[in-house]
């Protein structure tokens, strides 16, 4: 039964990355930085899709863990030099690092309680950031100056502001978590979550260790978040306390609940979307928050599923 | 007879929630390849003693001893890798996974446990073996939701029977079936039995005499009296405590 | 100023925040001890509790005090209007389902927020005091509105605490927390108990704003800290518990007051969201409330 749709899976994903990847050879010059920055932004809402899309958490901190990739990334790059691929690794292991903490402590509250225990995480570290202005400088930011963006191989260099070395990188590092997304969908653990979403009492009287799903649920969400984050301060040069803001773990939500929860290609098409609504927006007012406000409400009550969500429960049962 | 060691065994189970003491000191032993009823009035204590067993919930007080070990500080999951099943009173399946899907996490876990993953044919063939003992092999593709209330339960039962447990605990599994889908059921119990020891919850009086070894009969909290389904019918202390007087049925 | 009276204007002045903090912090205690959904658009109510108060106080020449007695009716009656529209339309449809409820919330935070940017604009605008009378006290002079604002709150919160305890309709509402189907069993309204609550509950957030304004400004982003401050001393204080927001409130405002004169206020801000996570992690049900039901 399952062997049916495998290749079906894969092959719809596999031609997804490569719509991306030709996608540069289409778009003007404008829209390839702003698909660059969305498909990175795109690898944060995956990321978040594992915790509250799979695992069903509705978590209101994520931005701490995007940040903490992006400062990890960051600040060793800035204050200590480092080259781009330790200061990414550094990164990534920041946002692991952080994800373990924060979900053996979250854990162990529900519901509501967990909503506010992320959150609150979450605006400690965004206050952690403004508090050591003298290394972050706050709101202000960091800017990376183009000798920390660049990555030496042999005798190739490669200069991450360069629009088609960032486009490609971008669409490189969205395919990896993609892919690994179908994977883990598919894969019992994939599964185990979702089944846990549905009837978490029943699952543990199954003999599934609920707990340790739902660590290794967050602990890999805070991965691919921080992935997103320490990308972004490469491939972009900009380091500031408001990716820590409780914008941004709402943001994520919002392109999750849009695209469809629990979906693979939900993250991807929420974010596009949502994107490009608020770059429109926000060229005729700056009240554009308005935007997610109204697209929150309509979504929440019409329209719950999101958009991938509706197409797999009406038209395409197999879509992971 | 030779002696064989008792799959479960529980010493001084006691469960209390504030001030009431739903599992008094319950002293039980269940030896394998038994069928055993578990009986009583409302409220006297039963769901909490088996909840008590498989670890629901944790005890006030006591041990409980599985194949020998001490399991009463495992927690719940652990205990159903050891091999106890538990269907809920009221049942507890995936309504929005298909009817193959809720077996196959069952079914998935046996294979995890046995290491070497899980491939597609081994997982397929243990959910059609456990649908088939349920005569539920047909409708792998429903949402389990939109079953029949009864065959829902049986689903469940399913699911309990894909683990391939040791020791099966039904909690009141005949709630809500046709007679027609008790009949079946008590056969499906009896099949089962020549596998694994079975642990019944059961109002339905029929259902327990056709079934036990042995009963257990409990009463506010602590077991008022064990033995043969007769030996239990002629007594009158659970007569008067739950049968009604010696003239009625 | 000498250590003593810093720390005696430092505690007067968390007073003040304390005043202010739990009138919202009971509106906020009140929807989610009745109605178990969490109000996150509950800043914006406080906000707009105050953009109103300046908008009336703008209506009125003369006598400041006849500006701002204004306000203070009616900016909470509008303010528990918007929150009672608000309930019908959307709370009510999501069957005040927790999650769903939080993201709608969310939702209406930034409708509410950014309306007021467009209408009301990005700055800042004073509203002048009912009356400037200044306490002399032997250090410094102290400012006689702030001390009316901490009587007026306790005054606020007594009669809160009447209608809860001693009056038919605080009766209805604690009955409807505690156990809401053995409510409606004994025919009671849950409906329109709940909008009525959640009326009330922005209602005091709107009245907390109109107290603060004279002393603060109004801005449009003015609802986020109030809001985070909030939700400190529900969780803190404990679900349920008046007496607990109370004391919570007195906790976190003087605390808050102290660390941000003595040290900075994000450290103080940091502090007291850090401790209310672990509270919430370690000991749910606060320092006074009662384990949920």
């Amino acid at each position: 039964m399952r062997a049916d749709t495998t290749a079906r899976v894969v092959a719809l994903h596999l031609a997804v990355v490569a719509v991306l990847a030709a996608l540069f050879f289409v778009l003007p010059d404008y829209h390839r930085g702003v698909m660059a920055r969305v498909l990175v932004l795109a690898v944060f809402a995956m990321g978040y899709n594992l915790t509250f899309g799979y695992a069903g958490l509705l978590s209101l901190g994520h931005a701490m863990f995007f940040a903490a990739g992006l400062y990890g990334a960051g600040l060793t790059a800035y204050h200590l030099g480092w080259s781009v691929l330790p200061a990414f690794g550094f990164g990534i292991a920041c946002g692991g690092a952080l994800a373990l903490v924060v979900a053996l402590l979250a854990l162990r509250t529900t519901g509501v309680a967990f909503m506010i225990v992320t959150m609150m995480f979450s605006q400690v570290f965004y206050l952690t950031t403004l508090y050591y202005t003298t290394y972050t400088r706050g709101e202000e930011g960091l800017v990376l100056g183009p000798e920390l963006r660049t990555i030496g191989l042999g005798g190739w260099t490669l200069e991450l502001w360069e629009p088609a070395t960032r486009y490609f990188i971008a669409v490189a590092l969205f395919s990896v978590v993609f892919l690994a997304t179908m994977a883990l969908a598919r894969a019992p653990f994939g599964r185990g979550l979702v089944a846990i979403r549905e009837n978490e009492e029943r699952m543990r009287m199954l003999g599934y260790d609920v707990h340790r799903a739902k660590l290794s649920a967050m602990v890999l969400s805070g991965l691919s978040c921080a992935v997103a984050g320490a990308a972004y301060a490469l491939l972009f040069g900009y380091v500031g306390s408001s990716f820590a803001s409780i914008q941004y773990s709402i943001l994520p939500l919002l392109w999750v609940l849009l695209g469809g929860a629990a979906t693979t290609l939900g993250p991807l098409l929420g974010t596009v979307f949502m994107f490009y609504a608020v770059d429109l927006t926000s060229g005729y007012t700056s009240a554009w928050l308005l935007v997610v406000g109204v697209a929150l409400i309509l979504l929440v009550l019409f329209f719950p599923k999101g958009v991938m969500g509706t197409v797999r429960r009406k038209w395409l049962p197999w879509l992971p | 007879m030779a002696a064989v060691s008792p799959l479960l065994v529980t010493r001084g189970l006691t469960r209390r929630f504030g001030g009431l003491t739903a599992v008094d000191h319950v002293d039980f032993t269940l030896p394998p390849g038994e069928i055993r009823a578990v009986i009583g009035p409302n409220g006297a204590g039963k769901t909490t003693f088996v909840s008590l067993v498989c670890g629901r919930i944790p005890p006030s007080e006591g041990r409980i001893l599985f194949d020998g070990d001490d399991i009463t500080a495992l927690p719940a999951h652990r205990r159903v890798r050891r091999g106890i099943a538990y269907t809920f009173q009221i049942t507890s399946i995936f309504q929005n996974l298909s009817v193959f899907d809720n077996v196959a996490l069952s079914v998935q876990r046996t294979l995890i446990d046995r290491g070497g993953g899980v491939p597609a044919r081994a997982l397929e063939a243990g959910v059609l073996e456990a649908l088939s003992r349920v005569h539920l092999a047909d409708r792998l593709d429903l949402p389990a939701g939109k079953l029949a209330y009864g065959h829902q339960r049986l689903l469940e039962v399913a699911m309990g029977l894909a683990l391939q447990p040791r020791l099966l605990i039904l909690d009141e599994p005949t709630q809500g079936l046709s007679d027609a889908e008790i009949e079946s059921f008590v056969a499906l119990v009896r099949e089962i039995a020549q596998r694994a020891t079975v642990l019944l919850i059961e109002h339905n009086m029929p259902v327990v005499m056709a079934l036990a070894d042995r009963i257990t009969v409990m009463s506010n909290g602590a077991v008022l009296a064990e033995g043969t389904p007769d030996a239990i019918r002629a007594d009158a202390a659970v007569q008067q405590a739950y049968l009604g007087s010696p003239g009625d049925g | 100023m000498a250590f003593g009276p810093h720390l005696l204007l430092a505690t007067l002045e968390g007073l003040v925040t304390s005043a202010v903090l739990a009138l919202m912090a009971l509106g906020l205690s009140l929807v989610f001890g009745v109605m178990r959904v969490v109000n996150v658009a509950h800043g914006e109510f406080f906000m707009l509790g105050a953009v109103l108060a300046w908008f009336f106080s703008t209506l009125v020449t003369g006598h400041p005090a006849f500006g701002f007695l204004l306000a203070l009716v009616l900016s909470p009656l509008v303010v528990a209007g918007v929150a009672l529209v608000a309930e019908r339309l959307v709370l009510r449809r999501l069957n005040y389902d927790p999650e769903a409820t939080i993201v709608a919330t969310i939702g209406l935070l930034y409708i509410i927020q950014q309306l007021a940017l467009t209408v009301y604009g990005p700055e800042a605008r004073p509203v002048q005091a009912p009356f400037s009378i200044r306490i002399a006290l032997p250090w410094f002079g102290y400012s006689g509105y702030k001390l009316f604002v901490v009587a007026a709150s306790m005054a606020l919160m007594a009669a809160t605490w009447f209608v809860l305890t001693r009056t038919r309709i605080g009766l209805v509402m604690r009955a409807t927390q505690y156990d809401r189907e053995t409510a409606q069993n004994f025919a009671i309204p849950v409906d329109r108990v709940y909008a009525g609550v959640f009326a009330l509950g922005a209602g005091l957030a709107a009245v907390a704003a109109v107290l603060v304004v004279p002393i603060s400004q109004a801005h449009y982003l003015m609802g986020l800290d109030p809001l985070l401050l909030s939700f400190i001393v529900v969780i803190i204080g404990g679900l349920g518990s008046l007496r607990g927001t109370v004391l919570a409130a007195v906790l976190i405002g003087v605390s808050d007051g102290v660390i941000s004169v003595f040290f900075s206020p994000t450290l103080a801000k940091m502090i007291a969201t850090f401790a209310v996570a672990m509270v919430l992690v370690f000991r749910p049900q606060g320092l006074f409330g009662t384990a949920a039901r």
